[in-house]
């Protein structure tokens, strides 16, 4: 799976308010309409800017705070093609896999805003071809890619009834 | 090879002999949701095809966010929950009851040994009583509805050895604050936090609660403590249900350990807009304050609201500030009113309202306005946490909201203690 876009950059700590506030989240289950929200308290622009596939990119810690599945569910809806950050949140991080948006763990040091990545999930890396760089990413422990390869967890219920690791 | 209390709960769990870093599928002892998560988790839930929840008496859904509705949208959720409840016969906490985190210890549903997820951050509060909790998205929460089972990854532990007393004035709260910014909020990323120590034993169990909610604000997993001879008593004067407490192993190996002493410790509080950016406490004395929240899953407790009380009792808040008193739980605030506390409050100036999360999380109930200064016994002090995010919000315990209050900008709570 190949995906290819551009990097809007963010920080160390961005938590689940940044990506999509409170005041929102309680409002709608309606992804599209909270996905007009996401990342607004730091770039009110932020979901006008976004194209097709982008990729937000990021420092430490990522996505922590709430547990809010409209964190992820939210960035998805923007049409974002997956987030890259040095380190994620725990329960955002599972929420990812849940939910089906790919993670990246890598060295953002090397993206600037405006780069153009193109990331190899499979071959573990991550092409910055704006700066005609490779950079390393973090494999997926193998409990998390087969959750994601059956398409989330839903659907691996769907599948097999319950958890199935075999 | 010994094995931390993480450990020994999954292995129990899981019926493997299992250590850190290991993934184990184990069986949950209790499943939560609230208002703000169960509605994507029923959806989750349907979309599994899901007919029946694993046992509904393991289950309780709470309304406390966001609560009583002031949306059309958020009754629309609120009715979807009670509507679930009622069909598959789960618990449901409605609006008044009180926040999901003192509800479940408080009713019982949670002892020492358990293992349980919630849809919410801050489930992490019950490792006070020796439980591994933990907080979940919707789907997890689903995938628990359905199957009373869960994946984890066993955390490895971060151990924090408390020696010493902590000085008159200065509370579990201020002692957490302190260790938050000491290892900033993702120093125990992934990891169980296990509090132990002279300064943990002396704690009251309301008082432990505090130090196990703000777990997540480090990024651990859970938050917790051995059970002793208070847990026991505490747990079962609320619940009937067997405990199988569980202490760590001398040899058990952990991650990390730091060692403190609490005994000179200061009253903390955690600045605008992290939860790691803490400061003694004289070090922003006389920052102006409008708005001060006294309540939350950290310290809306009785034990919370005496403190408070005893700072504003017989005086009146400053005449440029409000004061919001949000006790966790229907309970505390029968109790609370029995005690006059809830009289002090009114009679300082404080509004009192509904038993829940209150303002905590922005969705009513307190919005500040734009360039207004908060100081909060909450969790969270991010950025638009209540509602606005030209907003500052400023934590600290009960006692030092109280005496911040009276004065109209945050003040020692020292000062009022003999
Ligand atoms: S009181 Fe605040 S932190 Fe606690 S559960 Fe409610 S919203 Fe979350």
């Amino acid at each position: 799976m190949d995906l290819q876009g551009r990097a809007h950059k963010f920080g160390d700590d961005v938590n689940t308010d940044y990506i999509i506030s409170g005041r929102y989240k309680f409002k709608t289950l309606d992804m599209k309409e909270l996905a007009r929200h996401v990342m607004e308290d730091l770039d009110p622009d932020f979901y006008s800017k976004v194209n097709k596939g982008d990729f937000i990119v990021a420092g430490r810690n990522f996505g922590c705070g709430s547990s809010r599945e409209q964190a992820p569910l939210a960035i998805i809806n923007a049409d974002i093609g997956a987030v890259i950050a040095k380190s994620f949140a725990r329960i955002f991080y599972r929420n990812c896999i849940n939910t089906g948006l790919p993670l990246i763990e890598c060295d953002t040091d090397q993206i600037d805003p405006g780069d153009e990545l193109k990331v190899d999930l499979e071959g573990g890396v991550l092409y910055n071809l704006s700066k005609e760089i490779e950079i390393p990413i973090t494999p997926l422990p193998p409990v998390m890619l087969k959750i994601l390869s059956d398409g989330g967890l839903v659907e691996h219920f769907k599948k097999y009834g319950g958890f199935n690791f075999e | 090879m010994g094995k931390t209390i993480a450990e020994k709960i999954l292995s129990h769990k899981s019926g493997q002999d299992a250590y850190a870093n290991d993934i184990v599928v184990a069986d949950l002892d209790f499943v939560m949701g609230q208002d703000g998560t169960s509605g994507l988790a029923i959806r989750a839930f349907e979309d599994m095809q899901a007919k029946k929840v694993f046992d509904p008496s393991r289950i309780a859904m709470v309304i406390d966010h966001s609560a009583p509705s002031p949306l059309q949208g958020v009754s629309a959720l609120h009715k979807q929950m009670r509507d679930f409840a009622a069909q598959q016969g789960i618990y449901l906490y409605d609006i008044g009851d009180g926040v999901c985190h003192q509800l479940l210890p408080e009713q019982g549903h949670v002892v020492p040994g358990d293992l349980v997820i919630g849809a919410d951050s801050h489930t992490c509060t019950y490792g006070a009583i020796n439980v591994f909790s933990t907080g979940v998205g919707s789907t997890d929460l689903a995938a628990g509805l359905v199957s009373g089972k869960l994946w984890f990854k066993v955390p490895e532990t971060f151990k924090f050895v408390l020696n010493g007393k902590l000085p008159a004035g200065v509370y579990s709260k201020d002692l957490i604050l302190y260790l938050i910014g000491d290892v900033s909020a993702d120093g125990a990323t992934y990891m169980a936090a296990e509090y132990t120590g002279e300064a943990v034993d002396d704690l009251s169990v309301e008082a432990r609660f505090t130090m196990s909610n703000m777990a997540i604000e480090m990024g651990a997993k859970v938050g917790l403590m051995r059970a002793d001879q208070k847990t026991i008593d505490w747990v079962q004067a609320h619940s009937k249900r067997v405990i199988q407490a569980v202490e760590s192993d001398e040899d058990a190996r952990y991650a990390r350990i730091k060692e403190y002493d609490v005994s000179s410790l200061e009253p903390q509080v955690a600045k605008p807009h992290t939860v790691d950016n803490v400061s003694p406490i004289t070090e922003v004395v006389g920052t102006p304050i409008q708005q001060g929240l006294i309540g939350t899953c950290t310290n809306g407790r009785l034990e919370d609201l005496r403190i408070a009380a005893s700072i504003l009792k017989g005086k009146k808040i400053h005449k440029d500030n409000r004061l919001i008193i949000a006790p966790s739980s229907r309970q505390v605030f029968i109790q609370a009113i029995r005690e006059g506390l809830i009289e002090t409050f009114v009679q300082a100036g404080a509004a009192v309202v509904t038993p829940g999360c209150g303002p905590c999380v922005g969705t009513h109930n307190g919005v500040p306005s734009d360039g207004e200064n908060v100081i909060s016994t909450a969790n969270r002090n991010f950025k638009g946490r209540m509602g606005n995010p030209n907003a500052f919000i400023y934590l600290g315990s009960p006692a030092t909201v109280a005496a911040s209050v009276l004065k109209g900008e945050i003040s020692d709570p020292r000062e009022h203690i003999e």
